[in-house]
């Protein structure tokens, strides 16, 4: 298994109300920046990476997001070609570059072969389409998303494996003269790893690609339906699939007692949390999702996507935000979570606690890749490094023993897409369902 | 009256047609939220015309068109349409981004054209003002946006109660369409001013409708119109926004008509 840590590297220093009051972290005003800790926060994260390279962490992952201080990483290659430098031995795990709001592929396949370099072959180059909220800041044109997601990845492909120079006149992208003269130092390409929300569209292309699908936080019955929907699928391309081709990404937080964890772990829910990331409208540009997803949000009222339903939709923008309504919405999110520390799509606790959680998810998803999702909202500095060296000194050995004997393969053992299936075996399950019966999750 | 709704297989694409009416025809194209039914208007124009209202590529009934990338090929299509259906020297009317398309058509080729009516157009970048944005917004926000007159009967039937699955869905695939074709630059043509100026348009009888509260189409957008089509009338509809033809569909009705004839 490999075992990777993720931040968002919250804006810490905002205060809460303008989230609360906007309803979103989206479109909050940049005029609340303040840029000595703005450079604290910076270099602090970057700290934070090397400690936990030194704790033992296999992997640091970094994304991006625009306009949006629930993350202030805008431009993940620059930092992750900081850490290639400053880091030795964890790979860069970048989930991921949001293609079709960058617009320029060519320039990305560069960025990425200049990291991959620098790090002497570290470099795990994941592939997102960019949220909603993303397609308005970089005026990317929602309609096309896939479209130009597609085109840009194939694009990258040949960039980094054909020799130049050459000339490419795609549908949305052109270049006279492709010949970059920085290439991958991974050969043929670095691994690729796709992070999703169950889109079930991610989920059967990363199976055609073979690349390893991690699920971001997904509720765990959902998340199993997907994986065994990309088992499926690469049996019918001929392959098996193991825990190398799932990675899974969890909200963890540690510290030294239960209560102190609880309590700092609100961080979480900092501004209403990731539901809180941007509003409906800005998280469902139009032509972004396929008709299929579109259809699923208008005829399931309850069902919801991104955290998103039909009837939030038809809400958003109806009502004047009532200021007298902070505290019944900070007691509400705090009911909220409750509610994902009982589903599991939370764990905050003593390193004991994490562990046994962490090992109850393991087992019923047996991902080869599992990513600690560190902390929201105003923790400190020292409380957050805390956590990385519990998690490293206490949670992770006790992790790396259990996926051991679950035989939980990362992509680092195991190339993804190398176990054969011949046509018409009956693939191995990837997923524990009887395991996540026993959790009685409500 | 009796409607008509037809499959066409026209100028190299399947086409979905409202029919209504007879005389000589109109050729209606709808707005940047798709065609919402035979309404007051239409069936007032139908009395002595033959409605033709093509169900835009993409909008949820004729099937998108990937090949059409900007409203101006939506534009020269629709010409090749009037070109194989026949259509002598129809009136052509077009509302909001309906509008974008029809000047389009005039611009591309006005001695195909009868008349050009452009109800709120879009299609042209406003020096004073911005055409409102209609993708960061949800569809119950842009609707209350398009239309002042909330008292009118037809917006309660178009828009009132609960939406439909089937309404939604159509709602974002006229979205999605939207932005497909107009999400940059948003929804304007920046040559088209230029296009507009001909020899020949100069000779096209045009009317310039905006309802007087309009909040998505600014007062300077008109007036751009009217500069590069300047035989053009202009005419202002009283408590109406984007939505004239519904939200004080008299006195649409009557200056429409007062125009064609």
């Amino acid at each position: 298994m490999q075992i990777a840590h993720f931040t968002e590297r919250p804006v810490r220093y905002i205060p809460e109300e303008p989230v609360l009051e906007n309803r979103a972290f989206f479109g909050v005003s940049n005029k609340y920046i303040d840029r000595d800790k703005s450079a604290d926060d910076y270099n602090y994260y970057l700290d934070e990476a090397c400690y936990c390279e030194e704790v033992g962490f296999d992997a640091v992952a970094l994304n991006e997001h625009h306009g949006n201080p629930f993350c202030s990483g805008n431009v993940l290659n620059i930092e992750a070609a900081i850490l290639a430098r400053i880091t030795s031995k964890v790979k860069i795990v970048l989930i991921g570059n949001p293609l079709p709001v960058v617009k320029h592929p060519l320039r990305v396949a560069e960025e990425l072969a200049t990291i991959d370099t620098i790090s002497r072959g570290r470099l795990v180059s994941g592939w997102v389409r960019g949220a909603g909220s993303e397609q308005f800041f970089n005026n990317a044109n929602p309609a096309i998303n896939r479209e130009l997601f597609n085109e840009a990845h194939e694009f990258i492909m040949q960039a980094w494996t054909r020799e130049g120079p050459w000339r490419y006149e795609g549908k949305h992208f052109h270049y006279r003269h492709v010949n970059p003269w920085v290439l991958p130092y991974q050969k043929p390409t670095p691994q690729q790893w796709i992070p999703g929300v169950l889109s079930p569209e991610t989920v059967l292309w990363c199976a055609e690609k073979q690349y390893p699908y991690l699920g971001l936080g997904t509720a765990l019955g959902p998340t199993c339906d997907l994986w065994d929907m990309y088992a499926d699928k690469a049996a019918e391309l001929g392959f098996q699939c193991g825990p190398e081709n799932f990675g899974y990404l969890l909200p963890v937080f540690c510290a030294d007692t239960d209560e102190k964890a609880q309590d700092l772990g609100r961080g979480f829910i900092f501004g209403g949390g990731q539901n809180a990331f941007s509003r409906p409208e800005h998280t469902l540009p139009p032509g972004y999702n396929s008709k299929a997803a579109i259809r699923m949000l208008a005829t399931q009222p309850g069902g919801s996507w991104l955290g998103v339903s039909k009837a939030k939709l038809m809400a958003s923008q109806e009502d004047q935000w009532d200021a007298a309504a902070f505290d019944a919405l900070r007691d509400k999110l705090k009911k909220g979570y409750d509610k994902v520390q009982e589903n599991l799509q939370v764990v905050v606790g003593s390193p004991e606690t994490c562990a046994k959680k962490i090992c109850d998810i393991l087992e019923v998803i047996r991902p080869g890749v599992f990513t600690v999702f560190a902390v929201q909202g105003n923790v400190s500095d020292a409380d957050r490094m805390n956590s990385v060296k519990l998690l490293g000194e206490q949670v992770l050995p006790v992790v790396r023993e259990f996926a051991a004997k679950q035989e939980l393969t990362g992509p680092f053992d195991q190339v993804p897409g190398q176990r054969k299936l011949a046509s018409g075996t009956k693939r191995d399950p990837v997923v524990n369902r009887e395991a996540l019966e026993k959790l009685n999750l409500p | 009256m009796a409607t008509t709704e037809e499959t066409l297989n026209v100028a190299g694409a399947q086409l979905v047609v409202v029919r209504g009416g007879s005389g000589k025809p109109l050729f209606v194209c709808h707005d940047e939220m798709g065609y919402t039914g035979w309404m007051k208007w239409n069936e007032a124009l139908a009395a002595n015309r033959e409605l033709i209202i093509p169900l835009q590529p993409g909008y949820g009934k004729s099937p998108r068109q990937d090949w059409m990338w900007r409203h101006r090929d939506v534009a020269n299509y629709y010409l090749n349409v009037i070109r194989e259906m026949g259509l002598e020297k129809p009136d052509v009317m077009g509302f909001g981004a309906g509008g974008y398309i029809a000047a389009e058509m005039a611009a591309a080729a006005p001695e195909l054209l009868g008349s050009l009516t452009l109800v709120g157009p879009m299609g042209i970048k406003p020096d004073e003002g911005e055409i409102a944005e209609m993708f960061a917004c949800t569809v119950n926000s842009y609707m209350r946006l398009s239309v002042h007159n909330h008292e009118a009967e037809e917006y309660g039937q178009i828009y009132g109660g609960e939406m439909s699955p089937e309404q939604f869905e159509l709602f974002e695939d006229a979205r999605a369409e939207a932005a497909r074709l107009g999400w940059e630059p948003y929804m304007f043509n920046p040559s088209l001013p230029n296009l507009l100026k001909s020899a020949e348009l100069v000779k096209l009888p045009t009317l310039l409708v905006r309802g007087a509260e309009d909040a998505v189409i600014p007062p300077n957008c008109i007036e751009k119109y009217k500069a590069a089509i300047p035989q053009a009338e202009t005419v202002s509809i009283s408590n109406a926004g984007h939505r004239p033809e519904i939200e004080n569909s008299d006195e649409f009705i009557s200056a429409v008509q007062k125009f064609l004839s």
